[in-house]
């Protein structure tokens, strides 16, 4: 009943929301807020599937192996600084200063270093996203029950079954969390590093019209962005709840009791 | 669960400790736990160490266990030292809500400690049977341990521990949170499995009563730093029986001997 209720809501919102936008704007003369039917043609008109394979796949793609290489380094390293705890404590401020950096400000960094094509988007993508994981990562593996470790030990369990079966499900609920924001930052810098060199993906289109005053086709870029960032989280989210069902499970008991 | 079915495991261990000694941190800030514990556990023998909370109990079960080091003197198992996790032992931890893996499922559980000891599949499965049989929870092994009561979450403990098939058990105090009921149930367990399976346990404990039922002797510590103040044999009449034993007169006597050591200022 209330779980119907929340879907009703969810589901519900957004389809309200734009009926009001396309009722409101419906006749729009306002150059900065263009009809939401003429918006809606222009998305059909430029993505479906025009610029499909030349911008979308490519923004995509980007966005895929940035987060990708994130999420192996983020966890890889956070696993090394963890287990060494004196490596850790030398490493703790730089991470923290690098983190501090606004993700997109990274973007120039790898523009003068390696210049403007789809490996300075990648790396800026990968660097940004590291750092929520791995910080998640450290401080998830930091978390983990002295038990646990002692359970591991007195049953001599191997260092791979301790990394594989014991420290990394225990630290799964941190670096999930720690995915998550790293997925967002990602997204953000894909479409940052997009707005320099060439005119080539999502952002850099949705740019592009907004600089020739092409308003309807930036609202329909804006529209995918936020269509993709959309599914992207709620993948995420279904691949977390699968795996982290035990532990999704055990709170709301604990939440019950 | 039949004596069968562990048909050739190897005899049960005897547990030497000499003169061991623990300190936590080094130099004039050095701390002393344990100075100079000396107690032996025979082979096949049930043997509690009672002693105050705060005492060193865990300190020593650590040193046992091989997870921390001793500051000197020695633990043995059959003559061989103990200088890091011995193979032939297995320890349920205090807080069985804390030593259970709460990703995975009773039976999982059962078998994180197993799969490097490369049995054939069929083992496993039987180890994992007999091991909930003993304990009682068939039913639950596909259930997480967080959807488990403490009592039954501490029996999954014990069959982790089981399934292991040690020559040596130590529990730390295993019984020590959960309800009354539940408790009197654990350590009639406890007698049963120690029977069924053929090992030498080593119970720690700060309840008197509890030492005095379960043990064939009891190890009394005093504090602090922790020491042997005495080992008490208990001749209770066996098969023990939570009315009757602790009814009987000689039960009575025992436990005022122990309290009686306890009390009394060193
Ligand atoms: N890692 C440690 N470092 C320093 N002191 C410790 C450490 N672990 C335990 N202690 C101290 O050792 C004493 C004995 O603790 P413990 O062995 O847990 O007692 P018990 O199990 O008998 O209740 C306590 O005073 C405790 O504060
Ligand atoms: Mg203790």
């Amino acid at each position: 009943m209330r779980k119907t209720l929340y879907v009703l809501l969810g589901v519900g919102t957004p389809v309200v929301l734009l009926a009001a936008w396309f009722v409101a704007s419906a006749g729009s003369t306002n150059t900065f807020f263009p009809p939401l039917s003429y918006i809606l043609e222009r998305f059909q008109e430029l993505w479906l599937f025009a610029h499909f394979s030349s911008d979308i796949l490519v923004s995509l793609l980007n966005l895929v192996i940035g987060f990708a290489l994130a999420a192996v380094i983020g966890v890889g390293l956070g696993f090394v600084l963890a287990m060494l705890p004196k490596v850790g404590g030398y490493v703790d401020p730089v991470i923290h200063f690098f983190r501090s950096i606004p993700p997109v400000a990274l973007v120039p960094i790898f523009v003068s270093l390696i210049g403007f094509g789809i490996e300075m988007r990648i790396a800026s993508i990968t660097l940004a996203a590291v750092f929520p994981t791995l910080i998640a990562t450290v401080d998830g593996l930091r978390g983990v029950d002295s038990t646990l470790k002692d359970v591991s030990a007195v049953y001599r369990l191997s260092t791979g079954e301790k990394i594989i079966r014991v420290f990394l499900p225990a630290a799964g609920p941190h670096i999930a969390s720690g995915l998550q924001v790293s997925l967002q930052t990602a997204f953000v810098v894909m479409i940052a590093s997009e707005m320099l060199g060439p005119s080539q993906g999502i952002g850099a289109m949705t740019l592009l019209a907004q600089q020739s005053f092409m308003i309807a086709d930036m609202w329909s870029g804006i529209i995918l962005l936020g269509v993709i960032g959309f599914i992207a989280n709620m993948l995420f989210e279904l691949g977390r709840r699968r795996l982290l069902a035990w532990y999704i499970g055990s709170r709301r008991l604990a939440r019950a009791q | 669960m039949t004596n069968e079915a562990v048909a050739g495991k190897a005899a049960p261990s005897r547990l030497d400790v000499r003169s061991l000694a623990k300190s936590y941190g080094a130099g004039a800030k050095a701390k002393v736990i344990i100075e100079d514990l000396t107690f032996t556990v025979e082979t096949g023998e049930v043997v509690c160490i009672v002693g105050p909370s705060g005492v060193g109990k865990t300190t020593l079960l650590k040193c046992l266990a091989g997870l921390q080091p001793a500051s000197s003197g020695t633990a043995a198992i059959d003559g061989r030292v103990i200088d890091g996790p011995p193979p032939e032992m297995a320890l349920v931890f205090q807080d069985y809500n804390r030593s259970l893996m709460p990703w995975l499922t009773v039976r999982k559980n059962l078998m994180l400690p197993l799969r490097h000891l490369r049995l054939p599949a069929a083992e496993t499965r039987e180890r994992c049977n007999d091991a909930l049989a003993a304990v009682g929870l068939e039913h639950a092994e596909h259930q997480y341990p967080w959807q488990l009561s403490g009592g039954m979450q501490q029996r999954v403990a014990i069959a982790r521990a089981l399934a292991y098939r040690p020559e040596i058990l130590v529990m730390d105090e295993p019984f020590a949170s959960v309800d009354a009921q539940t408790r009197f149930d654990l350590e009639d367990l406890c007698l049963k499995i120690r029977k069924d399976f053929n090992m030498t346990v080593l119970v720690v404990t700060h309840d008197i009563d509890e030492a005095v039922y379960l043990s064939d002797r009891v190890v009394v510590l005093g504090s602090k730093p922790a020491r042997v103040l005495t080992t008490i044999d208990v001749d209770l009449p066996s098969p023990r029986d939570q009315i009757t034993t602790r009814s009987l007169p000689e039960f009575a006597a025992l436990r005022t001997d122990v309290l009686s050591l306890i009390k009394r200022p060193a």
